[in-house]
């Protein structure tokens, strides 16, 4: 008796058939698209893809419709117009990419990195002066920052997953009501309740605690996503184990959570990275190199990129683009190490 | 009987049984309950410090810090500001505000929509992960970077869009302009808001549509319904409400916004309803523009206006949030 062996059959799998009546429908598309442009008097970019995608839907409905019926016809329209929205939707990031990299580029040199704007105006042709101020007072800045808010931030989230209080409702919401809190409204707080009563100057140490306000709901609601997938297994085994709470939590829970935990300091760092509005207000924006928080302004990313947009000059403009290069390709790997420590695509 | 008085006397004492936590537990709950309300201090503290900044400035505009919409400093000659003939009105900023917003949310919306279902129900699944994470990074853009990409990049694109939405909409109130100069308007301001809102709100919508129950969507499978049928008798009922409710989050994070505004509106304080003129501004721009030059006074009426802003924000934000907690976060 002979064993019949089945070949594994892929029924779903789109025949060549099928992918040349795509092919075909997309080039006659753009045939029609340049024919209609060509002939009206519709003219540009904007004219080309409106003509090309309408007359993809048109096609693949009528083809849809004599072949399938109309609810087949149907589904191909709301496929294509759904796959629009996804176009639409992603052209901007691929367009500011592009814009920052052909931009960027004229700015970017070595020299940069290295010196500062103290002896150099934003006039000044590009090989002169640098950002080193302003990527030493970011570093400043976000690190107090951190060092204020990654505690609270942490605790908030302990206070919701472990100890889920009676007030964790009402925290839960607030904490989600904070992360609306508009960039500029923090900058205000601080000037409000602590330069304008007691300083009486700006300094990066403002500007950190401007910064700290905002990392907290982006670290709380990360932290508490994160501690929620830890097992409730491992704190039953620590309570059984005769653990007291703080010690189930402190040697347990939290050490299971520790990459998810750095990921949430991650996307911390990269929601104020780039912040400006309060940076504007309170940290002053020096322009030479500054290393103590707590006196005299302090530059930062942000800030040397907004002074040279407003400035206005092509010089200055160029080094707003080269400024902004480096805060992306930092906000670039921040958001790389972020996903590849909570194990990319494994959440969904 | 002596046997069981016997008996009693050896049964042990009853062991106290306590749910007293121990010390160090009492302080750890101590410590992450003063660490969970300090965002209720936080926010309490900017109330009350920007309405202590403000009040002088809201004692003397009562409810007119809202409803009218003069803004004029006058000083008098020894430069210090003549309260009596000066005049602080947010009703301008808020309206462009509103202005701006709502246009964003009314351009970002659909085409967020279409793209949260494309990627929920239609895309590969190499598509989805990579255009997923796409979105997600953009989201973390810098809203600086938004300003100068939409003043240098989208702003002449969005000027010719206004041209031809002057030229064939100028029916409509709200397109209507005497001059036809289309720069840096209310118009242009929206698409570069709506660009920097349509990752949150996709991401809303995307987490809102992937929790629709499985159980339903392959019922109307296999009625023999297609995709588009199944979206729209099982998807777009389940999900209206947390779209609606993500609008609301995009919407709150556009009246916020400072630096992209400032960059591509040209801030004009007068009430202006017609998008396309290029004058208007809205609340936050406004406080950055004025802050530099301002007198103490003045300074106080920019705090009280950022106060009204952090109330404006906060209540859109916490509707948006119940609209999406009722409807999507359930098993959260």
């Amino acid at each position: 008796m002979s064993t019949v062996t089945v070949k594994p059959g892929r029924p779903w799998k789109r025949t060549p058939k099928q992918v040349m009546s795509t092919v075909l429908v997309l080039l006659v598309s753009a045939a029609i698209s340049f024919t209609a442009v060509a002939a009206t008097e519709m003219k540009g970019k904007l004219a080309y893809l409106a003509i090309f995608f309408i007359s993809v839907v048109v096609i693949n409905f009528a083809e849809n419709y004599f072949n399938r019926g109309i609810a087949a016809a149907k589904d191909s329209v709301s496929s294509s117009v759904t796959a629009a929205g996804l176009v639409i939707a992603v052209v901007p990031i691929f367009s500011i990419l592009y814009t920052i990299f052909d931009y960027g580029r004229a700015g970017l040199n070595f020299n940069m990195f290295l010196k500062d704007m103290s002896a150099n105006g934003p006039n000044d042709p590009l090989g002169q002066g640098g950002l080193l101020h302003a990527l030493l007072g970011s570093f400043i800045m976000v690190g107090f920052g951190l060092l204020m808010s990654l505690p609270i931030g942490i605790l908030t989230a302990i206070y919701l997953t472990e100890i889920k209080g009676i007030y964790s409702r009402p925290i839960r919401f607030l904490v989600q009501a904070m992360s609306g809190v508009p960039s500029i409204v923090a900058g205000l707080f601080i000037l409000s309740a602590i330069i304008f009563p007691i300083t009486k100057s700006s300094s990066g140490f403002m500007g950190s605690l401007a910064l700290a306000i905002l990392m907290i709901p982006t670290i709380a609601r990360t932290s508490e996503e994160v501690l929620l997938l830890i097992p409730d297994d491992l704190r039953e085994a620590g309570v059984a184990l005769g653990g007291t709470q703080w010690r189930t939590v402190s040697l347990i829970v939290v050490p299971a959570a520790k990459s998810g935990l750095v990921t949430a300091i991650i996307l911390g760092i990269a929601r104020v990275a780039g912040e400006t509005a309060p940076l504007i207000l309170v940290s002053g924006g020096g322009d030479a190199v500054n290393a103590n928080p707590f006196e005299s302004p302090m530059g930062s990313l942000p800030f040397y990129i907004w002074k040279g947009f407003i400035f206005g000059t092509t010089e200055s403009i160029a080094r707003s683009w080269a400024g902004i290069f480096v805060l992306l390709v930092i906000i670039f790997f921040l958001f790389i190490a972020a996903r590849m420590l909570s194990g990319s695509g494994s959440k969904k | 009987m002596t046997s069981t008085a016997a008996r009693t006397d050896l049964t042990p004492d009853k062991r106290e049984i306590t749910t007293k936590p121990r010390l160090s537990d009492r302080v750890f709950r101590g410590v992450a309950t003063g660490g969970g309300l300090s965002s209720l201090v936080i926010l309490g503290l900017i109330l009350i410090f920007l309405a202590y900044q403000g009040y002088q400035i809201l004692r003397l505009e009562g409810l007119g810090f809202i409803t009218e919409s003069n803004w004029d400093v006058v000083q008098d000659n020894a430069g210090n500001t003549d309260l009596a003939a000066s005049n602080f009105g947010l009703a301008a900023m808020l309206i462009g505000t509103l202005l701006c917003a709502a246009l964003a949310v009314v351009i970002a919306v659909p085409i967020s929509v279409l793209c949260a279902l494309y990627l929920t129900f239609y895309a590969p699944e190499f598509l989805k992960r990579l255009m997923v994470a796409i979105i997600d990074l953009m989201a973390a853009f810098p809203s600086i970077l938004f300003g100068m990409w939409g003043f240098f990049i989208l702003m002449p694109h969005v000027e010719y869009w206004a041209m031809l939405v002057f030229k064939y909409f100028n029916w409509i109130p709200i397109f209507q302009m005497d001059v036809p100069v289309f720069t840096r308007s209310p118009f242009v301001a929206g698409f570069v808001l709506a660009i920097m809102i349509i990752p949150i709100v996709t991401s809303i919508s995307r987490e809102i549509f992937s929790q629709t129950p499985l159980d339903r969507v392959q019922a109307a499978y296999a009625l023999g319904a297609t995709r588009w049928a199944m979206i729209k008798a099982v998807v777009i009922p389940y999900g209206r409400g947390g779209v609606v409710g993500g609008a609301m989050l995009g919407l709150g994070r556009a009246m916020g916004e400072t630096v992209a505004v400032y960059t591509v509106l040209n801030i004009v304080y007068q009430i202006n309803w017609q998008v396309l003129i290029g004058a208007g501004g809205n609340v936050a721009s406004m406080i950055l523009l004025k802050f530099g030059e301002a007198s103490p006074t003045e300074t106080g009426a920019l705090m009280a206006a950022g106060l009204v802003l952090f109330m404006l924000t906060l209540l859109v934000n916490s509707i948006a949030d119940l609209i999406v907690n009722r409807t999507g976060g359930k098993g959260r």
